[in-house]
């Protein structure tokens, strides 16, 4: 058991007991795992901050109709994935993002304290190219490339989140990965 | 490397506040409302794991800071639940005891400590070592009034219930003053208590049960005055033939 999953039983089961008293230790958890996962699936933080914000209320109405030995056996990691991945999809139904976006919005990388600025600027701006060369991709290649190549979840756990089965998250990834590569050194070498 | 580029994706932090506006966007937000005492209008905070605040403030806007400055979250205004506000004007003590705090702030020890001074009964008092001896850490005498002088919910968990053994009534979270206000209006005779200390009179006991305890245990109360007996030490009740009270539980086991 990784210390993941570790810290993943140890809020189930902390929601079984009582959501009120520990549904703030399931947000402190998860909130930046299911931020970043949604910012890079829409590019936008402040679509994304909304989406990650909206994910954590359905959960909570969710948790509370359900009950203890169901939220004890919850594995909230892709559970939360899925209900951040259902809005995110309709979203994209009602075309809120579009595949244009600025460096700005696309602003977050942390910034390392002893990094010179510049060197910061740099990386930021590469870390857009990628957001926006993902942003190209279709959903259903960009999700398990985020999930597998970003949050480094197994193909096992994809194949939960994603409902699909284990060969095609597989396929998709490598697709999808393929896809991103071309993407992105063609619009290097046209940039050079 | 592509997937090496991929991978510095990861290292991305929620906005600023993020958790705080999920859970007031659920109701899971801290609430407070103002209550009067015999100390007069004193602020009390609550959320889901329980009462976390009690403050007196000049003002709401003074409350709010020092609320912020303290506990590092907002807390916005909202309405008492009926049964805090018959357990702060009523002070009884036992149902002061089925109230949850929120005590996050403490320490294992600061919170053994309130656990232990939220037993004390309404109009008795207990010196600062009985508290230290009764967790079972009987040489931290001072800790002990360290721990009660940051009691985050003062007058709930009724820190003005500890007293020095000299016969003072020693410091009190919300003022030495206010502590002599609360005890009196508990019916602690405080006089007398001040007298007796200062004649080195730390046990009373009753010559019909031949049984010794704190000064201002309920048992003793029932004594009828002309049976009451004085004791400076455990040795001189011993001495006398007396026992140690089961419900004060005055000298150590
Ligand atoms: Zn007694």
């Amino acid at each position: 058991m990784t210390a993941d999953d570790r810290v993943q039983s140890e809020v189930a089961a902390a929601l079984g007991r009582d959501v009120d008293a520990n549904f703030e230790r399931l947000v402190t958890t998860y909130g930046d795992r299911v931020f970043a996962f949604v910012l890079n699936l829409v590019a936008d933080r402040f679509v994304a901050e909304e989406i990650a914000q909206e994910t954590f209320v359905a959960a909570y109405r969710a948790l509370g109709g359900y009950a203890p030995p169901r939220r004890r056996a919850l594995s909230i990691r892709a559970w939360l994935y899925t209900i951040a991945l259902n809005r995110v999809r309709n979203r994209a139904r009602a075309r809120e993002f579009s595949a244009s976006l600025s460096l700005d919005d696309a602003l977050p990388v942390a910034a390392d304290a002893r990094e010179e600025p510049s060197a910061h600027a740099e990386r930021a701006e590469s870390a857009a190219e990628l957001r926006a060369a993902l942003l190209r991709l279709a959903l259903r290649y960009r999700t398990p490339v985020v999930l597998r190549h970003i949050d480094g979840r197994s193909y096992a756990e994809i194949a939960e989140i994603l409902d699909q089965p284990v060969g095609t998250v597989k396929a998709n990834v490598h697709r999808g990965l393929a896809l991103l590569q071309a993407d992105y050194e063609t619009r290097n070498h046209a940039a050079d | 490397m592509l997937q090496t580029e991929l991978r510095t994706l990861r290292q991305v932090r929620a906005p600023e506040g993020f958790a705080g506006r999920v859970l007031a966007a659920v109701g899971l937000v801290e609430r407070y409302a103002l209550v009067e005492t015999p100390i007069g209008g004193v602020y009390v905070a609550w959320n889901e794991h329980g009462i976390s605040a009690v403050m007196p403030s000049a003002s709401e806007s003074a409350f709010r800071r020092r609320f912020a400055e303290r506990f590092e979250r907002p807390a916005e205004r909202g309405e008492l639940p009926a049964t805090l506000r018959r357990v702060i004007e009523s002070g009884d003590a036992a149902e002061a005891r089925r109230l949850r705090y929120d005590l996050r702030v403490c320490s294992e020890f600061e919170t053994a400590v309130l656990r232990k001074a939220l037993e004390i009964p309404r109009g008795q008092v207990r010196p600062y070592g009985w508290i230290a001896r009764e967790i079972g850490r009987p040489k931290a005498v001072r800790a002990v009034g360290s721990a009660l002088a940051k009691n985050p919910v003062p007058l709930l968990i009724p820190c003005h219930r500890v007293v020095r053994s000299d016969g003072t009534l020693g410091e009190y979270a919300l003022g030495a003053p206010q502590k002599v206000t609360l005890l009196k209006g508990e019916g602690l005779d405080v006089a007398r208590f001040e007298r007796e200390g200062r004649a080195g009179i730390r046990f009373h006991g009753s010559a019909t049960t031949k049984i010794f305890c704190l000064p201002s245990c309920s048992d003793m109360r029932r004594a009828k005055a002309q049976n009451v007996r004085t004791f400076r030490s455990e040795g001189e009740a011993r001495d006398a033939g007396y026992r140690p009270c089961k419900h004060c539980r005055p000298v150590a086991a």
